[in-house]
């Protein structure tokens, strides 16, 4: 209301100035200018005369009963329906955090929703994988060991309560070390009918806050937990502000988490229930507010959060971004994330005492005959997940997305924290004027493409670099892509010169790398912008 | 065809070790046919196809129209000085073929120099050429009178690239936009040859006091030949101007005489399409905003940068409009956009993205300011009547200095929401 009037007053204020300097203004030109005046002035008021006859006929209606739904029955659109976006009904009673910033990289190869048949004999856990451990962990079991599923594999040196335990039950047939005895990753060879190792259920309603920790810690579920700012493995003397969940993922052919979590709604809700005994703050539920229809049942009807709608382009679905829009992290503040699948997962803990670390993995990506899900422990083998199809050197294997996955040999696994997996061709060839006349379809921001211009067509991808490495050239390029109150170039500027003070002023604190992806992807000068934001956050972990 | 060439270009790569020189212009070449092959390492796995190449060459697509008009021009003001061709076709090849042999040696001596000096900087650091000079090259011969002599252009361009961007670290780290530095070179150092009005007609000589047409051995020996050949007409040699003739720019005429003064030779209609003498882009105001239109459209120019330029204009104007001490106040403000070279100015100088403001509201602040002081500088300034090339790169020294203040306002706005959420 306060901007409308400002606009009013500051518009007929103009308009009164160039009136008098019409006035002034002798010869040819002021005449054109008082022909324009008066234009502009009839044309207004025509515009207030219908106005108000149309506002009279509303209240009218009103007034008689015609108007019985509510709706507005002038003729003119209110000025809101012409320039607001439409939201759809389900919307209009809940919080919504709409944002015009980002970009959904349209790529082929999204996941059928089916389930694929593969049988995965090989799973591994790495400790690499985890984010924020300390180097080499202290392995509990040997070469030949039975484990069940839950049974505990190694733990950080620095927490010695914090278990990470075996996704499957089976065999351990190897264990891979790297240079200076680094643990690469411990193989299990998958037993054909899965035995879970059973816990002490807690109870949900009379447990301790310090009792259930130390049952996750000692389960292994902590691990499912990460905390910011750094996005690193969660201390478990920390209390957090408060826990954030993403419950729909915008990245390029991401899982669809409500067709994941289909059936799992006791779980889900008994997942939040717990969550909500580990915090001081509450637990907030970031809710997929694109669909013309209303996100699943599962998250809508689950109680005891707090839920939000997001309404954008990726990286909306981020919980970084999320967190922003909600309730910001300050530098001193320790707040906790956890994946949507993972809540189901500690909730089917609560509920039976076992570890059934068990998600819907998205098989994705153009160059594969088949795409769809599976419902696997993590860390399974490329190999047998990829068993039908023909993925050679050619291919790039990526566990989790193109913008922030990491790239996997045929012989690696699935990493811990990714519900995808995402193969794109190599682009490592010549392209004859790649950069003026591309002659295959790319994704780009950049309307120079038609693909764009068009309003997206999808494109395979492939890894091509599209360009050399130059310093930063265009502004305001990465504004448009993170839709957060940040300036992301100057703070981009501020980690390559080290400047602490200034990192920290402007929001590092804030940032994981999965929410510049989408700069560093449109990035015209090439900077690899995720790995200038991690130097940044070591800086600062650094520092303390 | 594409897979011999390919393999051609690969053959005869030459060593990195023993000819560095020949390979990092060998390099730049390459890359200019070919997009290289390299794949992304860490970090994201798809990139976007726009790259800075890209990028440039989509600004100098923006400026083809200007160097359309731009070179037809030469020759339209030539002849209109002698009074012959008034016309838009008559004559229209001895114009368009005048105004190629001006515009070629421009073009080709500002690239010449300019790259030429990139690829030796290139190979002395060591890294690839980068494209840098792809727009500027297509710039400088755009702001520059068409008389122009040659020798000034190349130690104005190697004068701008050395000082303004080499000794600065090269592309993306110059403080100075680069085409308008060899401009203001010019400017200082040999003034006459781009102010006053005597240098915005080309191909005039003054003979015993009178000014005449002179050609040079190009046109008069081949040329005419050819043209005599089609049975057309011909460049004539020492032909003299019509009576009264001066070689006046609009803004020239109101720095004396005002508006009245500017319509005694000019029509607006003929300003803004661009039939008057002036630097060889700057003219044809339609075209300009086409370009822009075409720039702010793909996103490749800040649409920021010029609207708050725009406005900064008009509330320049009309303030001087109100104050109407001098004949240079009077012009009316919505006049000043198509006199002289403000759009040009606006479309391609100040957007510039490496030497203007880098945040969007730095960038409001920094178009307003250009619109303020270039036409405080027009309509004030009583020896050099235009202002734009002046004010950018005064705030293009400015330009971080905002961005300070704009940085600096965000942290305090970060600081105070956070501590507003602790106290909740």
């Amino acid at each position: 209301m306060n901007r409308g009037k400002f606009l009013f007053l500051s518009l007929s204020l103009l308009l009164s100035s160039l009136t008098e300097v019409a006035a002034q203004t002798n010869g040819e030109g002021s005449q054109f200018l008082l022909n324009i005046l008066f234009v502009i002035a009839a044309l207004v008021f025509f515009a207030i005369v219908i106005q108000v006859s149309d506002n009279l006929m509303a209240i009218e209606a009103k007034r008689t009963g015609a108007d019985k739904d509510g709706n507005h029955f002038g003729l003119m659109p209110r000025f809101y329906e012409l320039v607001g976006s439409k939201l759809p009904a389900y919307l209009k009673n809940e919080k919504v955090i709409i944002s015009k910033k980002g970009f959904d990289i349209p790529l082929e190869g999204k996941a059928e929703a089916e389930n694929l048949k593969v049988s995965v004999h090989r799973f591994a856990v790495n400790p690499a994988n985890f984010k924020g451990i300390s180097p080499i962990p202290k392995v509990l079991v040997e070469i030949g060991d039975s484990v069940k599923a839950g049974d505990p594999i190694f733990y950080d040196k620095s927490q010695p309560d914090f278990i990470f335990s075996s996704p499957v039950s089976g065999e351990i047939v190897e264990i891979k070390r790297g240079e200076k005895r680094a643990i690469n990753e411990i193989v299990i060879l998958a037993d054909k009918t899965q035995q879970f190792k059973t816990f002490e259920k807690p109870n949900i309603a009379t447990v301790s806050r310090e009792e259930l920790i130390k049952s996750l810690a000692s389960s292994g579920l902590m691990t499912l937990f990460l905390q910011r700012p750094f996005n690193i493995l969660p201390n478990l003397d920390v209390v957090p502000r408060d826990i954030f969940i993403s419950t729909f993922d915008t990245a390029p052919l991401a899982p669809d988490l409500g067709y994941a979590l289909k059936g799992q709604e006791i779980a889900f809700q008994a997942g939040c229930e717990t969550l909500s005994k580990l915090t001081s703050g509450k637990v907030y539920l970031g809710l997929d507010g694109n669909g013309d229809s209303d996100a699943e049942s599962i998250f809508t009807g689950v109680t005891g959060v707090e839920k939000y709608y997001f309404r954008g382009k990726h990286p909306i679905g981020n919980v970084g971004v999320q967190i922003h829009h909600i309730k910001p992290i300050s530098p001193e503040d320790k707040i906790w994330t956890i994946n949507v699948q993972d809540v189901a997962i500690i909730g089917k803990f609560m509920l039976e005492g076992i570890v059934d670390q068990t998600r819907l993995l998205a098989i994705t990506g153009a160059e594969l005959k088949h795409t769809g899900y599976v419902k696997i422990p993590f860390g399974a083998s490329i190999n047998d997940l990829l068993s039908s199809e023909e993925v050679t050197a050619e291919h790039r294997i990526i566990s989790g997305d193109v913008l922030s996955g990491t790239q996997i040999s045929k012989d690696g696994f699935v990493g811990f924290y990714d519900d995808q997996v995402t193969v794109v061709e190599e682009g490592n060839n010549y392209e004859l004027f790649g950069w003026l006349l591309p002659l295959d379809m790319r994704p780009s921001v950049s309307k120079t493409f038609p693909g764009t211009l068009l309003g997206g067509v999808a494109s395979a991808a492939n890894t091509n670099n599209r360009g050399e490495k130059r310093a930063f050239v265009v502004t305001g390029e990465y504004d448009n892509l993170l839709p957060m109150d940040i300036l992301p170039q100057q703070l981009f500027k501020a980690i390559v010169v080290n400047d602490v003070e200034k990192m920290e002023n402007l929001g590092i604190h804030e940032l994981v790398e999965e929410d510049v992806a989408l700069c560093e992807f449109a990035c015209t000068s090439k900077q690899p912008l995720q790995s200038i934001l991690r130097s940044g956050l070591d800086v600062i972990k650094a520092e303390g | 065809m594409k897979n011999s060439l390919l393999s051609f270009f690969l053959k005869i790569e030459p060593d990195k070790k023993k000819s560095p020189f020949l390979h990092t212009l060998y390099d730049g070449f390459f890359t200019f046919a070919f997009a290289p092959n390299h794949v992304t390492k860490g970090g994201v796995h798809v990139r976007d196809g726009m790259d800075l190449k890209r990028l440039m060459f989509h600004v100098v697509i923006a400026l083809q129209l200007c160097y359309l008009f731009g070179t037809y021009n030469i020759g339209q003001q030539h002849f209109s000085a002698l009074g012959m061709y008034e016309g838009f076709l008559e004559g229209f090849h001895l114009k368009i073929f005048y105004g190629l042999v001006q515009i070629l040696p421009l073009f080709v001596v500002a690239n010449v120099v300019g790259l030429g000096i990139e690829f030796f900087y290139a190979y002395k650091k060591g890294h690839g050429i980068e494209e840098g000079f792809l727009v500027s090259g297509a710039l400088i011969p755009l702001v520059m009178p068409p008389a122009l002599p040659l020798w000034i252009l190349a130690i104005s361009v190697a004068f701008a690239v050395i000082i303004g961007k080499e000794a600065f670290g090269g592309t993306g780290m110059n403080v100075l936009n680069i085409a308008l530095l060899s401009r203001v070179f010019i400017f200082f150092a040999y003034p006459t040859y781009i102010s006053g009005d005597d240098c915005w007609v080309a191909g005039l000589e003054k003979v015993d006091g009178v000014w005449t047409a002179s050609y040079n051995g190009f046109v008069t020996g081949i040329l005419n030949p050819v043209f005599e050949s089609f049975g057309w007409a011909t460049y004539q040699n020492g032909l003299a101007v019509v009576d009264g003739y001066s070689g006046a720019t609009p803004l020239s005429l109101a720095a004396k005489g005002g508006w009245e003064g500017v319509l005694t030779r000019f029509t607006p209609e003929q300003m803004f399409w661009g039939n008057i003498p002036g630097s060889i882009g700057e003219t044809h105001k339609l075209f300009i905003i086409l370009g822009a239109g075409f720039l702010i459209y793909l996103g490749i120019a800040s649409w920021r940068i010029m609207v708050s330029m725009v406005f900064g204009l008009v509330i320049t104007g009309l303030l001087f409009n109100m104050w109407n001490a001098t004949p240079a106040m009077d012009v009316p403000w919505y006049q000043h956009f198509s006199m002289g070279s403000f759009l040009f100015a606006m479309a391609f100088m100040a957007t510039d993205p490496v030497t203007a403001s880098a945040t969007n509201r730095g960038k409001l602040i920094y178009g307003f300011l250009i619109g303020t002081i270039g036409l405080v500088i027009r309509v004030l300034n009583p020896a050099y009547p235009e202002g734009w090339m002046l004010a950018i790169l005064f705030m293009n020294v400015f330009a971080p200095l905002i961005d300070h203040f704009v940085v600096e306002g965000h942290i305090a706005k970060r600081k105070s929401r956070l501590s507003k959420l602790a106290n909740s």
